[in-house]
């Protein structure tokens, strides 16, 4: 794997990142690391209740504190015309601070203002609520009953958010019950949290000119601009966002939380730059959490185990208020995909959606929308199909998989997969594992009474959001776009919409850059996330930089090239038509001898344009014509404790296709990081509520969050199989890791207790779970 | 009340309510920023730096009073001039970090592991760098950077 | 997470501490590690009018050998034990063990085993291996210097035999001989968890191979860790067999009471209980050179 870049020939070399300099000193620049003169702190009130009124909200003894320098609440806010903001899906608001009543523990109830981080703290102490508790309606299920109404300020008086369904109905329901064999199960995808250590906050100041100067972490910094200036009334050109070095995202970085309207209206209130950081506890308790879809999940089958079709019905969990950042059209995100890497004759999904008294979200976690939970709900599904057929769950999958030659492949859930050879890559996975060793590992441990499972996960997702005839975002469009100035000298600037959170876009982008236009990445410099010189973009989240900012870069790179031709034509004294862009160099057709680099073209355009136009530079707004699909299998080998239950997995190899690579490295660096994710959902983390609507995963002593010690050692393979429509055949790659392991970690699992007859345990995977698994089955045989 | 702390050999005294977390000292009081704050419980060792030359401390659960009279060491005192330390070299080769900001704190407690174990196995490291959280690299990486640090930094 | 305001008081010695103390009573509490204290202080849940940072007090910051027994001061760290150069004896066996897993690698570097005493969590680590090891706890209250079984020391959760004004000045450890070993046993989630249940084991063997001796106690399994006697005296004067070993995991199972909660079911942790404890007297035998 070749580490050196060079002028040219930059894609696919696992160059070292250009922003670890500062990182590694020390001199990384977080929101939270800036300070400004006459800086307020903000800290929230926030409800201990899951429902309840509000009678009053006293404020005095807070105003007493020293330090404290204003307080302010829902009703201040109504007044000021903020009392609600819309959400990203924008088919519902949230209250910034409660107005009349609260919906879920810690929701944000006041405001307070303070000098230090202490007076504030102090501040929120002091600050007296009187709450008169309401039932609790703690899980869809009770929800759906509608006995209690959540939102009596919607329009419709039904905790039922939405029904979302796609693909034959009725087709699906007669194969179903004509098919010869058929499973079902409930498969729940428990709730969960993306927790990025670098937790939420901004800083807020009006500048001398009246603008609006928002540090803030935000994934998606120009739609918080147009946002703001909707819900705000201040002029977009009033409005600068600046998304500075953001410590992880993952997803949680991309609503508008309630911290920052209040941030903001501090700042125009009282006239001084104000500072909110939540702590850890209030990002896991009030921010976007992730998943909370109970599916049943029914397939059809022939007995020699060909599928003839998938039917699944979700009940959706999404919190007090509808904030799953989804695409307008899409309240189920891209849940479309859950035919996997199967060729269905027929399927049919649908999701209804519920208010309940927990904190609101949905959309986060490497989630690409909602396909993590329709990933595990068809590999786990499959694996129980595998066990009811008794046949090798690897052999079912083989025999459903859709071929090489289907490609592009119109699934009956709407989606074209753009490209894909999953028989390699299953077959990849299968040679690097030594399949049949483990096997007969595996046969001989069974005889021993010793629980060895292999579990495998042979996953296709979706990435990409994505085409303007499909998808928006509060209407914008999902394009994204890049704007590309060389200088003079051969050096350059690429600005993206897209906002890295520790992806490498100042490497990547560079790597794409240097390839197109035969300079060397290290002198290209790479800016995001400043609204007042980056080009419009949505941002980064569910893999989408690589497939649509990726694509505007190589192609805005291919208009600089197209004026470069120009002036190098007049260097070589030829005509446009007889210059060619070969071995990373202009030369005139069939004379290589006569040839210009494009570092001299750079000069030129500077200094001896003739009548070409001045500078060299290009913008580009990419729409893109698909999404793109990247997928993997992914296999888990794992040995299981009786007696504690203690899950060790011995082995997880992870074989990825995510297309064209810009850098091995970095590529290889997201799928440990996803991969971990994966692990530490599928074993170890949920946010709970009990039946009283308390959290009872506040803090990191009780979610948690695998350490080196827990953490697998991750090999790694790969397949390319490249995009067909993408300029440089990338699929992005980031969320697959956290799409595809989960189903692999659990199906590992459920194969080493199979021969207890254990069909399916839920996640995450306790030690207690499967030692109650263990014990329940065997006291059956009894 | 005043407290006077060393920090990468300079000496800060600073006036600070007692309830001052020495994180807080370091990042507001002294303006060195690179020592951060993740979590509220101890738990992600964001905030580590080294007292007295060896011992990593969660400074967020150290009181600035506590360590008036001392020596730390943050990853602003990493470097030496312009010459990186092993650990930021190895961490920087192995692509050992993603969004940087368990960084800091990951190399101070790796410093202070190789200061009583200079020749650490991968479970010693493992081991020795779990009170340390990382959500983006899966650990695999800096795994490879503490035995690149600790082979004298030779890749 | 900004804890309430507070007084600082440094002490430099002993007395000066102990005055402090005496001076402030309940309003008082002392920081030694602080790495209890101060999360809780951060979540306001403790909010002492006034800390005594005892950390400068050389004469606590101890740990040594003295006429038959481990003296560990106040100050002592759990990272001086867990590297101490004497700890790969044998006979340390399950002091070395826990000193790897209180906590995490670097919470250690602050915190102290008295102070895990003091504060005497449910499911702290040392206050199980302080009752399988026999240890005492010296304490200093107004009538002057006493030592504590530890036993009497723990009293309930976050209760102990330190009174309003005392403070804790050292534990003591019986130095093991020659023929004992140890093991502790613990679950967790995830390194830096509480234990979802964990045994700490020390055993003594006669010359003709039969158990002389035999500390067992449990942690996370009741308001404070807890001794079983039951196992212990069915292991003393026994030679130690896997149905000897049985029945003393039994016994511990049968008496651990522990939570319900995240970690696991009562149910759960009461068999997890049993088969730690008998993890733990296998691993002290083999560390003994016995298979059983």
């Amino acid at each position: 794997m070749s580490t050196e870049s060079k002028p040219g020939g930059s894609l696919g070399v696992a160059m070292k990142r250009k922003e670890d300099p500062r990182f590694i000193q020390g001199k990384g620049h977080y929101v939270d690391d800036i300070s400004m003169p006459g800086m307020l702190y903000l800290a929230l009130v926030r409800s201990p209740y899951s429902h309840a009124e509000i009678k009053s909200i006293d404020i005095s003894e807070a105003m007493k504190v020293p330090g404290v320098k204003a307080v302010i609440t829902g009703k201040d806010l109504e007044a000021a015309g903020l009392g609600w903001l819309p959400t990203f899906h924008g088919l519902d608001k949230q209250m910034v601070l409660a107005i009349g009543k609260v919906l879920f523990q810690y929701q944000e109830v006041a405001a307070v203002f303070a000098e230090t981080r202490g007076a504030a703290a102090d501040g929120v102490e002091a600050v007296q609520v009187d709450y008169a508790p309401l039932p609790v309606v703690a899980d869809p299920f009770a929800s759906k009953t509608d006995k209690v109404i959540l939102r009596p300020d919607r329009e419709a008086k039904t905790n039922h958010i939405f029904h979302w369904e796609v693909g034959d109905k009725d087709g699906t329901a007669r194969a179903l019950a004509a098919s010869p064999k058929r499973i079902s199960q409930r498969i729940w995808f428990q709730r969960c949290h993306p927790a990025p250590l670098e937790p939420c906050g901004c800083v807020a100041y009006f500048d001398t000119m009246g603008r609006l100067q928002f540090h803030v972490t935000s994934q998606a910094p120009h739609v918080y601009r147009t946002a703001l200036a909707i819900v705000t009334g201040i002029p977009e050109d009033k409005i600068h966002v600046m998304s500075p070095d953001l410590g992880g995202g993952f997803g949680n970085k991309v609503p508008i939380y309630p911290g920052y309207v209040c941030a903001i209206v501090g700042a125009l209130k009282i006239g001084r730059p104000v500072k909110w950081i939540e702590t850890r506890t209030e990002n896991l308790t009030s921010t976007g959490f992730a998943r909370d879809y109970h599916m049943d999940v029914e397939i059809g089958a022939t007995p020699d185990g060909r599928v003839t079709a998938l039917h699944v019905a979700t009940a959706a969990d999404h919190g007090a208020f509808d904030a799953a950042a989804d695409p307008s059209k899409y309240p189920a995100g891209m849940f479309g995909i859950v035919t996997g890497s199967y060729d269905f004759p027929t399927a049919h999904a649908e999701v209804d959606a519920y208010f309940t008294n927990k904190a609101p979200g949905g959309i986060a976690y490497r989630c690409s929308f909602r396909v993590t939970e329709a990933s595990f709900a068809i590999e786990r599904a499959m694996d129980i199909l595998a066990d009811e057929l008794k046949i090798d769950p690897v052999e079912l999958r083989r025999k459903n998989f859709v071929r090489k030659d289907q490609f592009p492949y119109p699934s009956r859930l709407g989606f074209t997969y753009d490209s894909g050879d999953y028989h390699k890559t299953l077959d990849t996975a299968l040679e690097a594992l030594g399949y049949q060793a483990l096997l007969k590992e595996q046969a001989e441990k069974r005889a021993k009474g010793e629980l060895m499972g292999i579990g495998f996960s042979t996953f296709t997702e979706v990435v990409g959001a994505g085409p303007s005839k499909h998808f928006d975002i509060l209407g914008i469009k999902m394009f994204d776009s890049a704007e590309i100035r060389i200088h003079p000298t051969g050096a350059g600037i690429v600005r993206a919409g897209t906002k890295s959170q520790g992806q490498g876009h100042e490497t990547t982008w560079a790597q794409i850059v240097g390839e197109e236009l035969g300079l060397d990445p290290q002198n290209i410099m790479v800016e995001e996330g400043d609204t007042d010189t980056a080009p419009y973009g949505l941002g980064t989240y569910a893999s989408r930089s690589t497939p649509v900012a990726g694509a505007a870069i190589a192609m805005a790179a291919r208009r600089v090239r197209e004026k470069a031709r120009k002036v190098a034509a007049h260097l070589l004294e030829a005509g446009e038509a007889d210059v060619e862009w070969k071995d990373y160099k202009f030369q005139v057709k069939g004379v290589p001898a006569k040839s210009v680099t494009m570092k001299e073209v750079a000069f030129a355009a500077y200094t001896n344009m003739a009548q070409n136009e001045p500078g060299l530079e290009a913008t580009y707004y990419y729409d893109p014509p698909n999404m793109t699909f990247p997928n993997g299998t992914y296999v888990a080998v794992v040995d299981v404790d009786r007696e504690t239950g203690e899950v060790k997995v011995r082995r997880f190899l992870a074989v990825d296709d995510c297309g064209t690579i810009i850098n091995p490295m970095i590529v290889e660096g997201q799928i440990h990081g996803g991969l971990t994710e994966g692990f530490a959902i599928a074993f170890m983390q949920e946010i709970q509520y009990d039946s009283e609507g308390n959290n009872l995963n506040t803090n990191f002593t009780d979610y948690l969050v695998p350490t080196s010690l827990e953490t697998p050692h991750w090999e790694t393979a790969k397949t390319i199989t490249p995009s067909p429509h993408h300029p440089i055949g990338a699929k992005g790659v980031g969320e697959s890791p956290n799409v595809g392991s989960p189903a692999a970690f659990v199906n590992a699992v459920v194969d080493a207790l199979s021969p207890l007859g254990v069909r399916h345990i839920d996640m995450p995977v306790t030690r207690d779970k499967v030692w109650r698994a263990i014990r329940d089955a065997e006291a059956r045989k009894t | 009340m005043k407290v006077k702390v060393t920090v990468n050999g300079v000496a800060y005294e600073r006036d600070v309510e007692p309830r001052t977390l020495l994180a807080y000292f370091l990042r507001e009081d002294c303006g060195l920023t690179g020592t951060h704050v993740g979590c509220d419980t101890s738990s992600c060792g964001c905030c580590v730096v080294v007292m007295d030359g060896g011992r990593a401390v969660k400074s967020c659960t150290m009181f600035a009073a506590q360590a008036d009279g001392h020596d730390i060491l943050t990853v602003e005192g990493l470097a030496d001039g312009g010459k990186l330390h092993p650990l930021q070299q190895g961490f920087w080769d192995q692509h050992g970090l993603q969004c940087g900001y368990c960084t800091p704190g990951m190399m101070l407690t790796a410093y202070a592991l190789l200061k009583h174990h200079p020749t650490p196995s991968e479970a010693d490291i493992r081991e020795g760098l779990a009170g340390n959280l990382c959500r983006c690299t899966g650990y695999q990486n800096i795994v490879k950077a503490v035995q690149q640090a600790a082979r004298g930094g030779q890749p | 997470m900004i804890p309430a305001a507070f007084d600082y008081l440094r002490a430099h010695s002993t007395d000066e501490a102990f005055a402090y103390l005496q001076q402030h009573g309940a309003e008082a509490r002392v920081l030694a590690g602080g790495q209890s204290l101060i999360p809780a202080m951060r979540f306001r849940l403790a909010r002492p009018a006034v800390l005594v940072d005892i950390n400068p007090v050389r004469d606590l910051n101890v740990l040594r050998v003295n006429g038959g027994v481990l003296e560990v001061g106040a100050i002592a760290r759990d990272s001086d034990i867990e590297r101490a150069p004497w700890i790969a004896d044998r006979r340390w066996s399950l002091v070395h063990d826990v000193s790897r897993v209180v906590a995490d690698p670097v919470v250690r570097q602050m915190g102290t085993v008295v102070g895990s005493l003091c504060h005497n969590d449910p499911a702290g680590d040392w206050t199980a291996t302080a009752l399988a090891a026999r240890a005492e706890v010296v304490v200093r209250g107004k009538a002057g210097t006493r030592t504590v079984p530890i036993d009497k020391f723990l009293v309930d959760s976050f209760t102990t035999a330190v009174s309003e004004g005392e403070m804790a000045l050292a534990a003591h450890f019986p130095v093991p001989d020659d023929r004992t070993a140890g093991s502790y046993q613990k679950v967790e989630r995830k390194v830096g968890d509480f234990a979802t249940a964990a045994a700490a084991v020390q055993l003594s063997l006669n010359a003709n191979g039969t158990i002389r001796e035999a500390g067992v106690a449990l942690s996370a399994a009741g308001p404070c860790a807890v001794r079983i006697d039951e196992a212990e005296r069915m292991l003393a004067g026994q030679k130690p067999t896997a149905e000897l070993i049985r029945a003393a995991a039994d016994a511990a199972s049968r008496r651990s009471a522990p939570q319900g909660d995240l970690r696991g079911s009562v149910e759960y942790k009461k068999n997890l209980a049993g088969v730690l404890v008998a993890r733990g007297l296998r691993q002290a035998l083999a560390r003994l050179g016995v298979q059983a």
